[in-house]
């Protein structure tokens, strides 16, 4: 690294400032729920052993630290309440970051195409959602999504169906929910990508006879491809450890790793589970990223 | 050669543009605009920005549609046939080249929607930048590229699909001096090696004098005149295209019918070749600085030299005749300096003759 050596000495205590800030804020919680993970439950406060005593010194913390264990991972690959937890949160996310791209696209595409005066204010409209509190917006989902709900009355009003179909406490509801609290984090990046793409390119394909299916599958999609990756990491990776959604409109049985992270620290106070179940949920969502990454500098080998 | 394209038989012009408006709003892009462009033509739209040029490609191209008139290729109507159907290619401003596909892929662009086989398009790419000397550089990015070979990209892309006309706005625009005067030929060998029709848009007359069969000199939504790029700087049709196209002097007058016409100056009587104006009337003639031959003795009028620049292959003089009009004359004499008096003799042959736009 031939580049790093010739920054000033100034350079370098600016570069530090923001390391500093994700070791002290990033970091050490994270090295400390590491360190939870391998210990074990004890019924205390905090419930969980060994701790570390700065004044035990080096010794101490050494003899301490053989009494870790993997017990809490052991947990996680036997009890399938952990695995299907797993499951359900990655299929639900999934399904939920396809259905936002899905309905993202054609609006970022309308947003991107629109009289260029316009666009400021479909941004401002894009980004609306973020005036009222995240809570109060999922908890209006309730009163539409219910048995005695606004689109299962106005279903049976318009003689559609006959009983309410239940929408409330499904997967169904969660995945709505999803799309509809993570749509701006799509729509924006998108919006972004399709913006500054040229609109000549357009017009150069539809001169060399691609129609405009062609065109948008060859030009526009594949040019966009930064903002789709941005927007599916965007939403896949808060919406996998989503709480607050599955809680409120998933109903008893929809698990999700949020939610059973979140019992074991309050209601069962297993911490060294819980903790390691947020280091392999970690785990699971660096892998993807990682894929997403190299495609993203890898582009050598597209060719349609 | 595999590229050339099949030229049809009669005299019947390639494209024909029958009396063509476009407005924007109050602005008249397009006013009322009729041309014809011949098979295996080099044409080209010259004209100042605004003047509706790129207006009049993009209605050929289908990016716009006339508000009136007609536009027909080989006869066939254009109208309601959107770009991608049309037997016409184009070659962007801008290149738009795709960024995410190599130069082998962008060059395949067109002639992979044709449903050509593998081999085929192979081939014909393979020929393609063979032409415009890019060989090597099929696997290249569009970024790794630099201004002149992505030029040639864009040309080799526009040729790929064989289109009937090929319409080539500003090609030379974005390349640096030296390098554009070497895609002139290279332009002009391309063209006479494929046989097939271009029409170009260009703000710079050198180019366009330099490049075309045919010019057509537009202004404010107008064509001003379409002759042959001799006949467009000998014999301009209006003062517009006199003073477009090339250095010029624009000299003020009244003319005089006496024993043979003359436009009588501030400064004297310059003989009139021609004159299909009637005695009295206003004018402006328009004299080329190289048709001026300025002596140190002799008939003629006489002038002060006021400056001189030397620019190679002549110099221009700065002439004072009369009280406040200066004439720029081109001479190959460089014994001339400032304040010295010379004797300016003007051509016999006087085309260029303007009668006072009221």
């Amino acid at each position: 690294m031939k580049k790093a050596q010739t920054l000033s000495r100034g350079q370098r205590l600016v570069l530090l400032a923001p390391y500093l800030w994700i070791v002290a804020f990033l970091l050490a919680p994270l090295i400390l729920i590491l360190k939870i993970s391998f210990s074990h439950t004890v019924l205390a406060r905090p419930p969980y052993r060994p701790i570390f005593e700065l004044s035990e010194g080096l010794a101490g913390f050494w003899t301490k630290a053989q009494t870790f264990t993997f017990d809490a991972y052991r947990v996680l690959f036997t009890d399938s309440l952990y695995i299907n937890a797993y499951i359900s949160s990655l299929t639900i996310a999934a399904v939920a970051t396809l259905v936002t791209l899905l309905v993202a696209y054609p609006f970022a595409l309308a947003m991107a195409r629109a009289p260029e005066k316009w666009r400021p204010f479909l941004i401002g409209l894009a980004a609306a959602p973020f005036w009222t509190s995240f809570l109060i917006r999922v908890y209006a989902w309730i009163a539409l999504l219910k048995d005695e709900g606004l689109i299962n009355k106005g279903l049976i009003a318009l003689g559609l169906i006959d009983a309410p179909i239940q929408m409330f406490a499904t997967r169904f509801a969660v995945v709505i929910g999803i799309v509809y609290s993570y749509l701006p984090f799509m729509l924006l990046p998108l919006y972004a990508a399709l913006e500054r793409q040229n609109p000549a390119l357009r017009e150069a394909s539809a001169d060399l006879g691609a129609t405009p299916m062609q065109t948008f599958l060859r030009v526009t999609l594949p040019l966009s491809r930064e903002g789709i990756i941005a927007g599916v990491l965007l939403v896949f990776i808060p919406a996998v450890g989503e709480f607050v959604i599955p809680d409120l409109l998933g109903g008893s049985d929809t698990l999700m790793i949020g939610r059973t992270l979140w019992n074991d620290f309050f209601a069962n106070h297993d911490w060294p589970t819980a903790s390691a179940a947020a280091v392999l949920l970690l785990v699971l969502l660096i892998a993807p990223l990682a894929a997403l990454e190299r495609m993203r500098f890898g582009q050598k080998d597209l060719r349609p | 050669m595999s590229l050339t394209t099949v030229s049809g038989s009669g005299s019947a012009p390639l494209l024909s543009i029958q009396r063509v408006s476009r407005r924007y709003g109050p602005v008249i892009a397009l006013d009322d605009v009729s041309l014809d462009i011949a098979r295996g033509e080099f044409f080209a739209l010259l004209g100042p920005s605004g003047c509706g040029k790129t207006t009049l490609m993009r209605c050929v191209a289908g990016f716009e549609t006339p508000d009136s008139g007609e536009l027909l290729l080989d006869g066939e109507d254009l109208a309601g046939m959107p770009p991608y159907r049309r037997p016409v290619n184009m070659m962007f401003q801008s290149y738009a080249l795709f960024p995410h596909l190599d130069v082998f892929e962008n060059v395949a662009f067109g002639l992979r929607r044709q449903g050509l086989n593998k081999e085929t398009i192979a081939g014909r790419v393979r020929a393609l930048l063979q032409l415009t000397q890019l060989d090597s550089y099929g696997s290249r990015k569009i970024n790794e590229l630099s201004g002149g070979q992505r030029q040639r990209v864009a040309l080799a892309r526009a040729l790929a699909p064989g289109p009937r006309l090929l319409l080539l706005d500003e090609p030379l625009g974005a390349l640096d001096r030296k390098l554009r005067e070497e895609t002139q030929f290279h332009l002009k060998k391309i063209q006479r090696e494929t046989g097939t029709s271009f029409m170009i848009v260009t703000h710079d007359q050198d180019e366009a004098l330099a490049l075309a069969d045919r010019v057509a000199v537009m202004r404010a939504g107008r064509i001003e005149q379409v002759a042959s790029p001799n006949d467009i700087y000998e014999r301009p049709a209006s003062r517009f295209v006199a003073g477009f196209v090339g250095d010029t002097n624009f000299i003020d007058g009244v003319v005089v019918f006496d024993s043979a016409p003359y436009l009588l100056t501030d400064f004297g009587r310059i003989a009139l070749s021609t004159c299909c104006l009637p005695d009295g009337r206003r004018a402006t003639l328009s004299v080329r600085p190289e048709d001026i031959h300025a002596r140190h003795d002799g008939p003629g009028i006489s002038g002060i030299v006021e400056e001189f620049v030397f620019r190679g292959d002549n110099t221009l003089l700065r002439v004072r005749v009369g009280n406040d009009v200066i004439l720029r004359v081109a001479t190959w004499d460089m014994r001339f300096s400032v304040g010295e008096s010379v004797m300016l003799q003007f051509p016999l042959d006087t085309p260029a003759l303007f009668a006072e736009e009221i």
